[in-house]
């Protein structure tokens, strides 16, 4: 997740209904090939740089995500690359390890860069026989924000210069240790002090009293 | 996430846990009298008290705290997940575990209504003064309790898991490569024998074990005897994740009970025996329903028992203050069950007269003391009990009783056992399936309870060694089908259930250390 203080809100798309590919011509024998197909377009017009693709697993087994990419520019073509490829979301097909779960997709775990993106493709996997269906749900991407860039220190500021001072120390202790030496000490017992617990209190009556009837239900 | 975000979010929960606790002062008392020594010097002052407190034992301390929080973590999780995906992740189980409380629950409220008696109610002083004088002999009570009854008995519970289905499940193949004989029809991952001969590598046959190289016919210079000072090593030493690791190959009869309360961090200091006394005033001041079921359970099973009987009053005891305990409340944030809520005076909907009940949220069930009999072997004073029965049953035992998709699950077991039994003894199932004896409904008994009360206690505490050792409750599930394996024999002369009940009735002349043993290492795959 990204660790900056604001809330990153998911970018609004559109998550087409999830294709289910079938084996065969006729819809009345629709042999199931375990592969689903969920197309997620991004506004139209507003490329996005995805920082995090969040989703909840529904039986997945496998996941291959590939990204339309549009390069910068007016005219330039689209192109479709593939940015992770069969990514095991269930340690076992069979099982149900990991079919419920929540997962996230990192930028870094991509093997392109996932900017100027404009649709994204999600391949799902599930080679099992063992399940109904399955699909992915609660699909979000996070947009990539770039960050603040550092303040520039005025040229002035960097004009002053440090005067040193070298006092007549005889016998007496460099003051930089003894300073840091005694910065440690105060944190030592500031941490003291400061004794915040999770320890809960123990009681179970409110103020004396436990007197129970019924047991609620909902 | 990354593994680096991982492990500082980890590193910041325990230690927002272990802030302001016991120990956090302690370690701060040490290091603010450890100023005064010589040694410390100003210059190199966090150095020099850290290498204190690693030669004081302190930090081996903290490395045990740090040990224990570990072991009753939330699991790892996605930050969008929500609370109730940490209890359990698979939607349909949580439904189940909701659906079978609501049960109990109501059945709860019926016997509270129809018996006129109220859920929790405060003793009179006179009730409370003759409570606190008995204190250690209420065995010796006899009172009315024939018009209670358990809540629910393990056999309902069994139905329950039965008629668990996950609605995405495909069953409608009636031949399949993976069609599985047994009742339980959820498909959880469970370990075969080649993954548990990786996973339990100490019980090989090869490598010496309590419970069968302790044998009186065999020299103690063999294995015994060095072992035994392993043992003591580790406990001067006083390492949890050590004790651990030691407690795989069975923990001598002498050292068991200090290397139990090592593996559990369980200490008995001033601030756990205070906390002990004050759940015994809380008995002391309200009388709750559950406690008559308490009584009930044990008169029932331990009473009974020819080797627990003697400790009927330390379970009394034990049992009424685990109800009382409302630190137990925090294991509910990884156990699938929810504690039943109630509001005092009747004032429905009023957060503020909101309570739990009973205080620790578990309700006891028909055989629950059998968790703690055995205990009673290895301590003898209440408070020490307390705390290590506390403790194993937040890390073990309550994954018994609830359902969940966990690995340790009585559901995981349940279905280990019944896997483990097809893939390797296909004969004996189908015949006992043939004559309506599904062998899950003779052994849930056996793995509900932990054996407690099956076997005979020497070996019981062998077996839960290994639980410790491992931490996990697989052993269980390996036990069970191990002694299918040893009276397969005699199984397959049976002709009818309750002759197949009859050949396994009586398990207390086995020896669970070879019969694990072979059932591992010796079967052929």
């Amino acid at each position: 997740m990204s660790e900056s203080g604001d809330e990153i809100k998911p970018v609004s798309c559109t998550i087409k209904p999830p294709v289910y590919l079938h084996i065969g011509e006729t819809k009345t024998d629709p042999a199931h090939s375990g592969v689903c197909v969920v197309d997620v377009t991004l506004p139209f017009g507003k490329p996005v740089n995805v920082e995090e693709i969040t989703f909840k697993n529904y039986y997945t087994a496998y996941l291959t995500v590939r990204l339309l990419r549009r390069s910068p520019g007016q005219e330039a073509p689209s192109k479709w690359s593939t940015a992770l490829r069969d990514l095991p979301l269930m340690d076992n097909p069979h099982t149900e390890g990991g079919s419920q779960d929540y997962y996230s997709i990192h930028r870094t775990q991509m093997q392109v860069e996932p900017d100027n993106v404009t649709s994204v493709r999600l391949i799902l996997r599930q080679p099992s026989a063992a399940w109904l269906t399955f699909s992915l749900e609660e699909i979000k991407i996070y947009p990539h924000t770039e960050p603040d860039p550092e303040k520039e220190v005025s040229d002035w500021l960097s004009d002053l210069t440090l005067v040193d001072n070298h006092p007549d120390l005889e016998g007496l202790p460099d003051p930089q240790t003894v300073s840091s030496s005694l910065q440690q000490m105060w944190a030592l017992t500031e941490v003291m002090q400061s004794n915040q617990t999770t320890a809960s209190i123990g009681r179970f009556d409110v103020d004396g009293c436990y007197d129970i009837n019924l047991l609620s239900l909902t | 996430m990354d593994g680096g975000t991982e492990l500082s979010l980890s590193i910041a929960h325990i230690v927002q846990r272990l802030k302001g606790s016991h120990l956090h002062s302690q370690i701060e008392r040490q290091a603010k009298d450890c100023l005064h020594q010589p040694e410390i010097k100003l210059e190199s002052l966090k150095d020099d008290v850290r290498s204190f407190l690693k030669t004081s034992g302190w930090e081996r301390k903290l490395q045990n705290a740090v040990y224990r929080e570990l072991h009753v973590q939330l699991p790892r999780s996605h930050p969008t997940a929500p609370p109730e995906h940490l209890k359990e992740p698979l939607a349909y189980m949580r439904k189940a575990q909701a659906s079978w409380e609501k049960r109990v629950l109501k059945s709860l409220n019926s016997m509270s209504t129809e018996l006129e008696v109220p859920l929790a109610r405060m003793r009179p002083a006179a009730e409370q003064k003759e409570l606190a004088n008995k204190w250690n002999e209420m065995g010796t009570d006899e009172p009315d309790l024939s018009r209670f009854r358990p809540v629910y008995a393990p056999k309902d519970f069994l139905e329950v898991l039965i008629s668990l289905r996950n609605p995405n499940h495909d069953s409608s193949e009636d031949i399949s490569a993976r069609s599985h004989w047994g009742l339980i029809q959820v498909p959880l991952n469970v370990r075969d024998i080649p993954q548990l001969r990786q996973a339990y590598a100490e019980l090989n046959l090869t490598t010496g074990q309590l419970g069968i190289d302790d044998h009186a016919h065999i020299r103690p210079d063999l294995f015994e005897s060095e072992y035994v000072q392993v043992g003591k090593k580790v406990l001067a030493e006083q390492d949890s994740a050590a004790a651990q690791q030691y407690s795989r190959q069975g923990c001598p009869t002498g050292l068991r009970a200090d290397l139990w309360a090592l593996i559990l961090n369980s200490t008995n200091q001033p601030q756990d025996v205070m906390h002990y006394e004050q759940l015994t005033a809380g008995v002391i001041q309200h009388d709750l329903l559950v406690d008559n079921l308490i009584y009930k359970d044990v008169k029932l099973t331990a009473s009974n028992d020819d080797y627990y009987f003697v400790f009927e009053d330390f379970l009394y005891q034990v049992l009424l203050c685990f109800s009382r305990d409302t630190a137990v409340l925090d294991h509910f944030k990884y156990n699938s069950a929810t504690p039943p809520k109630s509001y005092i005076q009747g004032k429905v909907g009023d957060e503020e007269c909101a309570v739990v009940y009973p205080p620790n949220g578990v309700i006891p069930f028909h055989g629950f003391s059998m968790y703690v009999a055995p205990l009673c072997f290895l301590y003898n004073e209440p408070s020490k009990l307390y705390s290590v029965f506390r403790e194993m049953y937040i890390r073990y035992f309550f994954r018994l009783h609830s359902i969940s998709s966990s690995p340790s699950g009585i559901v995981s077991l349940c279905l280990q056992f019944e896997r483990l039994l097809q893939t390797h003894l296909p004969q004996l199932f189908y015949h006992l399936r043939e004559i309506g004896a599904q062998p899950l409904r003779i052994a849930f008994k056996w793995m509900v309870r932990g054996f407690s009360g099956y076997l005979s206690t020497d070996q019981l505490l062998l077996l839960w060694d290994r639980i410790l050792g491992y931490d996990s409750l697989e052993v269980v599930a390996v036990l069970a089908a191990a002694v299918f394996a040893f009276r397969a024999e005699n199984l397959m002369e049976v002709t009818s259930l309750a002759s197949a009940e009859a050949v396994l009735a009586d398990l207390s002349t086995l020896k669970v250390v070879p019969l694990i043993q072979i059932f591992l290492f010796a079967t052929a795959i």
